[in-house]
């Protein structure tokens, strides 16, 4: 077996003990882990950006908001999505997040590095206003309530359906984006990220591959908001405030950009220190800042790139045993 | 191996015993569980230390009991992120069994939480959020939510009332650009140009400004005084740099421009600054002389009204459980006996009205320089110059009138005199 193989089967197994053991484990843990699995949707679109094009985005929070506004507004407007129109809503949320991407990819593709970063925080930031100041369409500061959730023949507010409802849409986005990344289309991404000069020079149209992981990362983070949206029962402008962007980055970085999977261990793990270590003891922010100084520091790879460095050191104590028995007879 | 063993599985046993002891909590409890939400981290974490001291403090003085059952008292971190609250909420019910859960700290907080009490059939008490709708409204959504502060208009109303009394005709409002700050503005624009004043600007700087250079030298001339709303450090840095650029107009503020929480760290340019809230610590009433007292030998600081709304809110409760005989009634008949008490409480008489909200004093304070309460240091003190007995959450207009108009807002009242 290939370490491809073994860690898809690993992930797979993860996942089916996932299903099986949160809905056995509690209330509370089958909230955590449905609001953990929405947010690593946003997280793993990130990973599209930062791990496999090499683009750091700080405005991921733009679409996540986008999405959850959409859910929100027409939920609470105009009583659409409580019913089979819930469908719809997540149809238009991976739409208008796509459309949006589209619109702000024209203005941030234009730049690189550092400064791509500072167009995404600006634009992010445009939504963050739209959201705080539109008060007429947003209720500004005060955010949307959603009510109930859907139902329609499969009743979502019981928090079981609800998770595997989310569980099902984790899954299928951790499918597509996978088969995303393997493709040839995912490969050129890698190549750009290694290096975008030589695959000009090679005849691939660099800006419209970028521009396309862009859109693709844009509808997962609208998805990832409606879902948000239903989870919550409410969107304030705290949703697509700066930090929440920042979260997505971080997670990314903590699980293993470029992973996929990376950016949900990432949200696991966050979401477990700020949410349920922080109801047993008060100096949970300690630890979830010593994990990220850890990580940074002794992972640059992030937690997934512990089995490589794991086989990386027993290699190199192989190697040096075997100079020794070799040096030891002559 | 086996500690590894064990350590795995301790969590999952735990979880599959509160699993179990969920169903069977209620029923018969000797024990009273409070679940309390306030920031604890992050930029608003010492307003809810404040929160939670004056809640502790209550119960301290009580060995633990309210009305007679044990209490079990659990403070989640909500972070000032109202989706954070909810899911704190959720925890302290599902998880921890909790017959009530209490606090959140913004406006937008309590919006959030309401509806978790109405779905898990929860009593919710807001003894901070003053979001006006939520006891306006929206009253009929949350059967399940009862509030023991104040609405965003309340005190403002009444301030609006003693403005036009002092005589001014024209007034400059600044206010934080969040529903807060409009619905504050609102109840104070509302009764003073229906009394005859005028308010012929508007301006709303972000929440959380830094520097109030850019918005000073727009603020008319002519206005008789600045009515200002400011949160957080907004509040000591605004009058700084309006004495600072010599304009010397009386300020006359929402309350939370001069809480007691602030005012420790102003420096003498406020003194005259007048206020409207329905706490003052410098209240001269037996009652609060001794809860400054007890508060400060504890905390060694004065007492906000988020520590006095909380400790009320308690004793609040104690009284509940007293008349329901010493035993939880039940949410619907917590809810309606809990209605129907009438309080001596710190910040003086205290009932609710029939949607929920106290009818309380306001009392309109002065900034002044004095010595308190028997300590020997100069200090700021929120004076009390006026007190409006037993306000209203709707002042004179009546529940009728007053919910026929929309919620006060950045449009209205529309600001009929700027141009």
């Amino acid at each position: 077996m290939t370490t491809q193989t073994i860690k898809i089967v690993a992930v797979a197994i993860a996942m089916v003990v996932l299903a099986l053991l949160v809905p056995r484990s509690g209330n509370f843990v089958v909230l955590l882990a449905t609001r953990a699995m929405t947010f690593a949707i946003l997280a793993m679109s990130l990973d599209i950006l930062l791990g496999f094009t090499g683009l750091a985005s700080l405005g991921q929070a733009a679409y996540f908001g986008m999405g959850a506004y959409l859910a929100a507004i027409l939920v609470a407007k105009y009583h659409v999505g409580l019913g089979w129109d819930f469908w719809l809503v997540v149809v238009l949320g991976i739409l208008c997040g796509a459309a949006l991407a589209a619109f702000f990819g024209l203005f941030a593709m234009r730049a690189t590095g550092t400064y791509f970063l500072m167009i995404t925080l600006a634009l992010g930031q445009c939504i963050w206003g739209l959201a705080y100041r539109w008060s007429s369409m947003t209720g500004g500061d005060n955010g949307l309530n959603l009510g109930a959730r859907p139902d329609f023949g499969l009743n979502l507010s019981d928090p079981i359906v609800y998770f595997y409802l989310v569980f099902a849409f984790f899954g299928a986005s951790l499918l597509l984006l996978y088969l995303l990344v393997r493709s040839p289309f995912g490969l050129t991404l890698m190549g750009i990220r290694e290096r975008e000069l030589r695959m000009q020079i090679l005849g691939y149209n660099t800006w419209l591959h970028k521009y396309v992981a862009f859109i693709i990362a844009g509808a997962f983070g609208g998805l990832s908001g409606v879902l948000w949206a239903y989870t919550n029962g409410i969107v304030t402008p705290e949703t697509v405030v700066l930090t929440t962007s920042v979260d997505a980055l971080l997670m990314t970085v903590l699980g293993g950009a470029g992973t996929l999977i990376g950016g949900a261990i990432g949200a696991a793990i966050v979401f477990g220190l700020r949410e349920y270590l922080s109801t047993l003891v008060p100096w949970w922010q300690y630890v979830l800042g010593a994990i990220y100084v850890m990580t940074i520091l002794y992972l640059p790879t992030g937690l997934m790139g512990i089995p490589a460095r794991v086989r990386q050191y027993l290699r190199s104590n192989r190697e040096q045993a075997k100079k020794k028995l070799v040096s030891v007879p002559s | 191996m086996t500690s590894t063993l064990r350590q795995r599985l301790t969590p999952l046993l735990a979880g599959t015993c509160i699993a179990l002891g969920l169903g069977m909590a209620p029923a018969g409890a000797e024990t009273l569980t409070i679940g309390f939400l306030a920031p604890m981290t992050g930029g608003f974490a010492q307003v809810g230390q404040d929160m939670v001291n004056g809640f502790q403090l209550y119960l301290d003085q009580h060995d633990n009991k309210l009305g007679g059952m044990d209490v079990k008292f659990i403070v989640e971190d909500e972070q000032a992120k109202s989706d954070l609250a909810v899911t704190k909420a959720k925890k302290l019910v599902l998880q921890d069994g909790a017959q009530m859960f209490i606090g959140g700290l913004l406006a937008s907080t309590g919006y959030a939480l309401a509806p978790v009490s109405t779905e898990t059939k929860t009593i919710y008490i807001s003894s901070v959020p003053a979001a006006d709708d939520l006891t306006q409204r929206q009253f009929d959504k949350y059967p399940y939510f009862i509030r023991t502060s104040w609405t965003s208009s309340q005190p403002h109303q009444p301030l609006g009332q003693w403005a036009c009394d002092q005589g001014y005709k024209k007034v400059v409002a600044i206010a934080a650009d969040y529903a807060f700050g409009y619905e504050v503005v609102g109840g104070f624009q509302k009764v003073f140009e229906d009394c005859g004043g005028k308010v012929i600007q508007k301006i709303w700087p972000p929440l959380g400004t830094k520097d109030f250079g850019p918005y000073i030298p727009t603020m008319k001339a002519d206005a008789d005084a600045i009515f200002s709303l400011m949160v957080g450090p907004m509040s000591l840095q605004f009058p700084k740099q309006l004495r600072g650029a010599g304009i010397k107009k009386p300020i006359i503020g929402g309350g939370t421009s001069y809480d007691e929480f602030a005012l420790p760290f102003m420096s003498d340019e406020v003194i005259g600054d007048v206020s409207a809230l329905h706490y003052s610590a410098a209240i001269e009433t037996p009652k609060n002389e001794a809860f400054v007292k007890a508060y400060r030998a504890k905390y060694s600081k004065v007492p906000s009204y988020y520590a006095e709304n909380n400790y009320t809110t308690a004793e609040w409760i104690d009284e509940t459980i007293k008349k329901s005989g010493g035993k939880w009634p039940g949410a619907e008949a917590f809810i309606k006996t809990m209605q129907g008490i009438k309080l001596d409480s710190v910040r003086g008489p205290l009932v609710m009205d029939d949607m929920r909200n106290p009818i309380e004093n306001i009392y309109i304070k002065k900034v002044e320089k004095k010595k308190m309460f028997g300590y020997d240091k100069d200090e700021l003190w929120n004076t009390v110059i006026k007190t409006y007995p037993n306000v209203s959450q709707f002042w004179t207009y009546g529940k009728e009138t007053f919910l026929k108009q929309p919620v006060y807002s950045k449009d209205f009242p529309p600001c009929k005199y700027c141009d």
